[in-house]
């Protein structure tokens, strides 16, 4: 966060307002009057829901048969059925996972597929030897800007287990029909075929992270080519230093979105959690509470879980930064 | 002298070499990436049976047939190896008067290749009339199994997929739909996030640095913090059914757009604002006509990827518009119409193709723009 406002003259502070002089006092209100609609938005549109998901936590309110009940404060109820629902925590094997347990083991699947692949795939671009490198790089974006529901057919139709053309290839070399993988449909597939139905969407952390390769200065190569440095190397104490707060950045941003992923698994498998559960994550659950079981309370309850959650992740994630995310500002 | 020019052709033969493989490998790889595309268009104009046929070519291709119109009346005794043993068969060619014989490429002892029309087929010889003379006596083709002769397909795509989907999801009334909130909620983004972006960078005041860290962090909150209360209030008020909970919002400024046209601001030289303003110019007056005019690349940045976004959101049109069919935008009806045609792979297809193609010519039309916006916010990551 730091860097976002670093190199700005400080601004005064706020306990020397009153004593402003008129100057600076008009540069306060013009700035405030610019910024207004964006302070007023945030209220309405962020922090009161918020407050308001947090009071509904406290409380029972549930629609049954299209008639509210009488909302009443419950206190902790909420969070006593949530410590105890097995929908969320379930680890166990051999039964239908939890839904959090789902999110996570996706997430050891389709993060690290989520960060190295758009970083091979930027070292490539920055390939010396790669001809029309502006092309390829366009071409490899591209289907960033395809709808996502368009996207998800398009590979559920390559994917699909009877009529695909993966299966039909797989058929042509010899595996036999049982042993075909059945994708979406199959408890041992849908993981792989939700990463490779979000392969498409690597395109802006390619692009950043080749950005952040072609902003290396070439005397740090040079300097690493005299010292004798191999190409591995050089990437690992030159490059990956240099780009890691791209990655860093990349890294928060597909954690964050990781355990609100949902939209997927509501589109290709209708958000049923088919097959054997293995696709209600975390994020979907919340949902169904709320716009299928029409149970407000429990629904924010949830959602106040994922918001703390996600901000733990993201401060652990923060902390650890210093000892691999290298700001070249910071250590000259 | 001749030593070093034959290691440079060396080295520059060993370049080449390096840059035919890279350059190779990318292509194929390039190839795998975008292979759903030729999918979904080759899909999209094929008939439920060409894709589902085994062994059928992965163009629409129409399973040629051949209708025997009866031109020979006679009957033939055979001695045919039916899988190891000789039997006696008995063909009665007016048997197969009006009916439509399955057209095999088949290559004859003389040489030649024909296409010819199966009258009867075994695992070692087969049984064809020549097409072309129909009135000829049947021949015995004892070149192995049948199934494993080509066959002549004929290219033949059905265009009338699109024209179903066009009508079943009222195409016309979704791509308006769909055009309506992109280009309002631009509107929206464009005013309000110009208005915040120009606050955050042309002003100095305590608080300042702190609202743009909140500004910051909402791009990590989870929407489903918000979601509950902000549904329930738009019901309540009656919004839920039309536009407006889509579109008001928009006009408020998101942290996204606001980020990058801040960054883009502040590239820009001071001197001419301050120039402006010791002329008496009001901060507004300083913005509309200093500003904005030089920041037309990140300002058709943010419009295409806001567009774009609008193109692509899903879940906003989902839960405020289920009731209302008719003021969906594409990506809604798309999921819905799968949920119809789900098992017929060329109608998906077809209304996929009918989805992305405007952010895709949008995208061939503006990628520098793309490029461009990615850059203005990378380079302080």
């Amino acid at each position: 966060m730091e860097q976002l406002v670093r190199g700005l003259p400080k601004p005064p502070s706020l306990k020397t307002l009153r004593e402003m002089p008129p100057l600076a006092r008009r540069e306060f209100r013009n700035g405030m009057l610019f910024l207004s609609p964006w302070i007023i938005g945030f209220l309405i549109f962020t922090l009161i829901p918020m407050v308001a998901t947090l009071i509904f936590s406290f409380m029972d309110i549930k629609i049954t048969d299209g008639v509210l009940n009488p909302p009443r404060f419950v206190g902790l109820d909420n969070y006593i059925k949530l410590i105890h629902d097995n929908a969320v925590w379930n680890m166990r094997p051999n039964s239908t996972p939890g839904a959090l347990w789902v999110t996570i083991r996706f997430g050891l699947i389709a993060l690290p597929v989520g960060i190295f692949l758009p970083l091979l795939l930027a070292l490539l671009m920055n390939n010396k030897y790669l001809k029309g490198q502006s092309f390829f790089r366009s071409m490899f974006y591209m289907p960033y800007i395809i709808p996502f529901v368009a996207s998800v057919f398009l590979w559920g139709g390559v994917l699909n287990p009877e009529t695909g053309w993966v299966n039909r290839i797989l058929m042509s070399m010899g595996v036999p029909y049982e042993k075909l993988p059945g994708w979406a449909n199959d408890i041992n597939w849908v993981y792989p075929t939700y990463v490779i139905m979000g392969i498409w969407g690597i395109g802006n952390a390619m692009l950043t992270m080749l950005a952040g390769i072609q902003s290396v200065p070439t005397d740090l190569y040079d300097a690493a080519k005299v010292d004798g440095a191999g190409k591995f190397a050089t990437f690992w104490n030159v490059t990956f230093p240099m780009i890691s707060p791209v990655i860093f950045y990349n890294l928060t941003l597909s954690i964050v979105g990781l355990f609100q992923y949902f939209l997927v698994p509501l589109v290709v498998n209708a958000g049923t959690g088919r097959p054997g559960g293995a696709t209600m994550f975390y994020n979907l659950y919340l949902y169904k509470q709320f716009f299928t079981n029409q149970n407000m309370s429990y629904g924010s309850t949830l959602a106040w879980l994922l918001f703390l959650v996600i901000l733990l992740v993201t401060i652990v994630l923060f902390s650890t930064a210093r000892f691999w995310v290298y700001y070249a500002s910071e250590n000259p | 002298m001749d030593v070093m020019n034959a290691t440079l052709r060396r080295i520059k033969i060993k370049k080449n070499l390096n840059a035919a493989f890279v350059t190779a490998f990318t292509a194929a790889l390039l190839a795998i990436y975008l292979m759903p595309f030729v999918y979904m268009i080759l899909t999209s104009l094929k008939t439920p049976t060409q894709i589902t046929i085994m062994g059928s070519p992965i163009y629409p291709a129409d399973i040629p047939t051949f209708t025997f119109n009866g031109e020979n009346t006679n009957t033939y005794t055979f001695q045919v190896n039916r899988g190891g043993t000789l039997t006696e068969l008995v063909i009665d060619m007016s048997d197969y008067a009006g009916k439509r014989l399955d057209l095999y490429t088949v290559p004859l002892p003389d040489g030649t290749t024909r296409n010819l029309a199966l009258v009867a087929g075994f695992q070692r010889e087969s049984i064809f009339i020549d097409p072309e003379n129909p009135a000829a006596d049947p021949i015995l083709w004892t070149g192995g199994y049948y199934k494993s002769l080509s066959r002549p397909w004929i290219f033949s795509p059905t265009w009338s997929n699109y024209a179903r989907v066009w009508r079943d999801i009222d195409y016309p009334r979704m791509l308006w739909n769909t055009f309506f909130y992109a280009f309002t909620t631009t509107i929206g983004v464009l005013v309000s996030c110009i208005i915040v972006a120009f606050g955050f960078s042309r002003f100095r005041f305590p608080g300042r640095d702190f609202l743009f860290i909140v500004l910051i962090s909402t791009i990590f909150l989870p929407g489903a913090v918000t979601v509950i209360p902000t549904f329930t209030f738009f019901t309540q008020i009656g919004w839920v059914g039309t536009w407006l909970p889509l579109i008001v919002p928009s006009f408020f400024a998101n942290a996204y757009d606001t980020f990058l046209l801040r960054q883009y601001f502040m590239t820009l030289p001071h001197e001419l604002d301050e120039a402006a303003m010791m002329d008496g110019a009001s901060p507004l007056r300083i913005l509309t006509s200093v500003i904005i005019p030089q920041s037309y690349p990140a300002i058709v940045a943010v419009t295409v990827f806001h567009v774009v976004w609008a193109w692509n959101d899903y879940f906003g049109p989902l839960i405020y518009l289920s009731t209302r069919m008719d003021l969906q935008p594409v990506s809604v009806a798309l999921a819905r119409f799968n949920g119809i045609y789900g098992q017929q792979p060329q109608y998906i297809q077809a209304g996929a193709l009918m989805t992305l193609i405007i952010p895709l010519i949008l995208f061939f039309a503006a990628q520098r723009f793309f490029v461009q916006g990615i850059v203005i916010t990378g380079v302080e990551k």
